[in-house]
């Protein structure tokens, strides 16, 4: 464990003040999860910042080892970042497919596009709703709820699941597109710009909002980078990166969409108001791609091209998707003969933007903590796995 | 720049320092440098202007089953939009290996997980404890190497219930 | 003897009007909250939509176990919710609910409240302080800095409409308003008591610790503030007083710059039982105005929160004072 120098300071005559240690979590209203930050304050002034991670490890890449083959390792992908579960398997499954060096249908690869940005939009909702209730606004939360309701209804039809979908399979997906899919998709794209309008005339140009996460936790974007953050972290400090563009996958390069960044139009460039703001906007850019996947959708079959047999060929393969949180890429070796992954190595994008963490907060207060916990945006599923 | 132009560029700097370059590997080519060269490597590899490789991706443990443990450096380069895999191998009785983390801070964690699970000593590493298993896990046990035995009792708990 | 009954009636309305009130208002709360989210909020308790709910809530509070935690000044955490509620408890007292009935018809009825309302900071800061919880404590000290902080806006507000009206008895303040809607405090010295009144709404809001000024028992940093160790009873003496510091300061609100329980229509609906029908209302009325409040905004930081008091406020709140007595002197 880590010691402190605690710094002490004569105020008058005898009256000395030391720092006080303050435990944050694990159980705390606003850790987001099983997270324990170990405070050094002063006052209410943050000194230091120590956090302690691995209260949800649950072993994901020792179990990943131990499967009896490659599929079997998408349920427990599902689990590392719980409100985000496709993007989890798309990248799980893309890698394998790069090491087994299949294609895919284009129905297929259409299916998984619809599906990863319905789930960033569902997301980036609950991590609207959840930064709201962490400064004290109650009511965007359930407003958030409600849209993000109408998504898992969709994941629903499409898959039975709500949560946990296992529905991305390597080769394919598990269910082809329902009937009534396709009318409920265009009402929920029809009123969600209407909720989302709600949510920013309640939330995100409120006075109160905009002070409390303006200026505060200020990430240079040079300190970003060193910090391999990415997503909206990243973005939100002003670099216009996204692997949907940069390094394109499946069909992203087909469609058209704008990458947003932090302008700083509140404050200073790379703030809480910032890393925020992106995830509003992306929400937008996210309809629009789609509506166009939705419209290019081709016919076709789903299961045509998954494979009897997982056994890729002795090699590894490091895949990186853009999750709504950042960056999720896995490392996979194969050995050749087996039908398990010989390593299974998960680069979670919250794991590596929480590290950025106790950089970011000394100096501000405690209440700027929890805004700023809640900017970076964490789940704890997926940063101790 | 491609995987063997970056190649190339390393060698006619650290000829000593390289221990093998696969071209042909799946999927991807990579390079193996030596334990106690692999910062001056990463270091060059992000300052030199042509490489700029400012993004540490992903830093990897990994167990070879065969007495030997691994690191394993996926690096982006924001700058030139190009990406490189570089390896460092080192037996499993003496398995330190230089920190990167004063080149990349996202070596930071990375390199605590790769010591928490596999037991790898990051030589230079400001804050080397472990990360994801309790700090009273037991010493000299590390849960994701292959000879790994789960313990019968974990702080009087029997553990196979 | 019949002053001894007179003093046991005129202490037991009020108590009776807060816990009936208070158990009213946790309802029309929850059900305002849940509307405002777009959801239906309790329906069940009782039939119609959960009108049972809190009823049922308190006596589930009745009966939990009082933990006190071990290394707790166990004095000083029992004393602090008993002194709480007292002294919103004690400020009932001053209060005129209608022409003919005020428990204690005190000549410096409105500086009484004030004074007895500043007990609540000592109350607040022992249950920080005993709980031995830095939380607690944090949320202690934020507390009283803040209640302090506000009191001034607060009564520099009162001190302005006493100037207008000249006199500190809360029952003569509501007879002088009697005339109907523009004889209220609020449309004289326009639009300086309009100001006034706003002021001492905002200032109110901190006093009473509600959103956005939330700041001591703000639940995402500190869990809940100086009573996170609380439970049972004790904690629903926190509760209970924090309902009666809402429908006090909203009382006061009423009395000082809408009449009181004088009737907006003249001589139309007034007498003795209209004026407990007009004050009540009116003071329910600003009570609601807090809880949609607290469901729409998001909480102020300390250093916000002081700002807000000591830059702009009590500045404003100064001027105000000093144009409205140049005008009531003009006069």
């Amino acid at each position: 464990m880590a010691t402190f120098e605690i710094t002490t300071r004569s105020v008058k005559g005898d009256l000395k003040t030391d720092t006080m240690i303050l435990n944050m979590g694990p159980q705390h209203p606003s850790t987001h999860g099983v997270l324990r930050l170990e405070l050094v304050v002063d006052g209410e002034v943050i000194v230091d910042v120590i956090p302690h991670i691995g209260y949800l490890h649950r072993c994901f890449e020792k179990h990943a080892e131990q499967m009896t083959n490659y599929q079997q390792v998408i349920p427990y992908v599902d689990r590392m970042d719980y409100v985000a579960a496709m993007g989890n398997e798309l990248a799980y499954v893309l890698a394998v497919e790069k090491l087994l060096g299949i294609e895919v249908p284009e129905r297929v690869q259409y299916i998984r596009v619809i599906m990863a940005e319905l789930q960033r939009i569902a997301s980036h909702l609950l991590a609207i709703g959840t930064y709201g209730l962490d400064l004290g606004a109650f009511t965007p939360f359930l407003w958030c709820f409600r849209e993000r309701e109408k998504i898992l209804d969709l994941f629903e039809i499409t898959c039975g699941a709500r949560l946990l979908y296992n529905y991305i399979w390597v080769g394919g997906v598990s269910h082809d597109l329902p009937s009534e899919f396709g009318k409920k998709l265009k009402d929920f794209l029809k009123t969600f710009p209407k909720a989302l309008k709600e949510i920013n005339d309640l939330l995100t140009f409120n006075k109160i909002f905009i002070d409390r996460t303006a200026n505060v936790g200020v990430l240079p974007a040079d300190v970003a980078i060193n910090y391999g953050c990415s997503g909206p972290m990243l973005r939100g400090s002003g670099v216009k990166f996204d692997l949907r563009k940069n390094e394109p996958y499946l069909v992203y390069d087909r469609f058209e969409f704008d990458i947003p960044v932090g302008e700083g139009k509140m404050g200073t460039v790379g703030d809480c108001w910032d890393r925020y703001y992106v995830r509003v906007r992306e929400m937008e850019e996210s309809l629009k791609i789609i509506e166009q996947a939705w419209e290019q959708l081709p016919p076709g079959d789903v299961h045509s091209a998954i494979p009897k047999k997982v056994r890729p060929p002795q090699g590894e393969v490091y895949f990186r998707t853009e999750n709504p949180r950042g960056e999720i890429g896995f490392y996979i070796i194969s050995d050749g003969h087996s039908a398990s992954p010989f390593r299974v190595k998960a680069r979670a994008p919250s794991f590596v933007n929480l590290s950025v963490l106790p950089e970011i907060s000394r100096g501000y207060m405690i209440a700027d903590l929890v805004a700023i916990l809640g900017s970076v945006d964490i789940v704890l599923g997926e940063v101790d796995r | 720049m491609q995987a063997n132009e970056i190649y190339e560029r390393i060698k006619s700097k650290f000829e000593d320092a390289i221990v093998e370059f696969k071209a042909d590997a799946i999927v991807e080519p990579y390079l193996e440098v030596k334990a106690d060269r692999v910062k001056d490597v990463c270091e060059f590899l992000r300052d030199d202007p042509e490489l700029a490789f400012d993004y540490l991706m992903c830093l990897s443990g990994v167990d070879y089953g065969n007495g030997t443990l691994g690191v394993v450096y996926h690096i982006y380069s924001m700058k030139h939009g190009h990406r490189f895999v570089l390896k460092v191998k080192v037996p499993i009785d003496n398995p330190v290996v230089q920190s990167v983390e004063s080149i990349w801070k996202s070596a930071n964690w990375h390199e605590r997980e790769a010591y928490d699970m596999f037991g790898i000593i990051f030589e230079g590493h400001p804050d080397l404890r472990r990360i994801l298993m309790p700090y009273d896990w037991p010493e000299g046990s590390y849960p994701l190497r292959k000879d790994f035995q789960v313990p019968e009792f974990y702080n009087g708990m029997k553990v196979p219930y | 003897m019949p002053e001894i009954l007179n003093v046991l009636i005129a202490s037991v309305i009020p108590l009776l009007f807060i816990l009936v009130y208070a158990v009213v208002i946790l309802w029309v709360e929850i059900k305002v909250a849940s509307h405002v989210q777009d959801r239906l909020g309790y329906m069940y308790t009782g039939g119609f939509h959960g009108w049972a709910q809190p009823i049922a809530d308190l006596l589930k509070l009745l009966t939990k176990e009082h933990i006190t935690p071990e290394r707790s000044d166990k004095i000083l955490f029992t004393l602090a919710p008993i002194l709480v509620f007292a002294s919103s408890y004690a400020a009932y007292a001053a209060l005129p609910f209608t022409s003919t009935f005020i428990a204690a018809n005190l000549n410096i009825g409105i500086f009484y409240i004030v004074a007895i309302t500043s007990f609540v900071v000592i109350g607040i800061l022992m249950a920080g302080w005993s709980s031995n919880n830095k939380y607690s404590l944090l949320g202690a000290m934020r507390s009283v800095a803040q209640i302090v902080s506000y009191e001034i806006p607060t009564v520099l507000s009162i001190l302005t409409v006493i100037v207008a009206v000249g006199t500190l008895n809360l029952q003569e303040i509501c007879e002088i308003q009697k005339g109907g809607l523009f004889s209220w405090n609020i449309f004289k010295y326009p639009p300086f008591m309009l100001i006034t009144f706003l002021i001492y709404f905002t200032a109110s809001l901190a006093e009473v610790n509600r959103t956005p000024f939330d700041i001591p028992e703000a639940e995402s940093e500190l869990v809940a503030g100086y009573h996170t160790e609380y439970t049972g009873m004790k904690f629903a003496m926190f509760y209970l007083a924090e309902y009666a510091n809402m429908f006090l300061v909203s009382g006061i609100a009423a009395i000082l710059f809408f009449g009181g329980w004088s009737s907006p229509f003249g001589e139309f609906l007034a007498g003795p039982g209209w004026g407990v029908f007009w004050f009540v209302s009116k003071g329910l009325f600003f009570v609601f105005l807090q809880i949609m409040l607290r469901w729409t905004l998001p909480r102020l930081r300390v250093d916000q929160l002081m700002y807000v008091s000591w830059k702009v406020l009590t500045p404003i709140s100064f001027v105000n004072l000093m144009v409205v007595g140049l005008w009531a002197i003009l006069k």
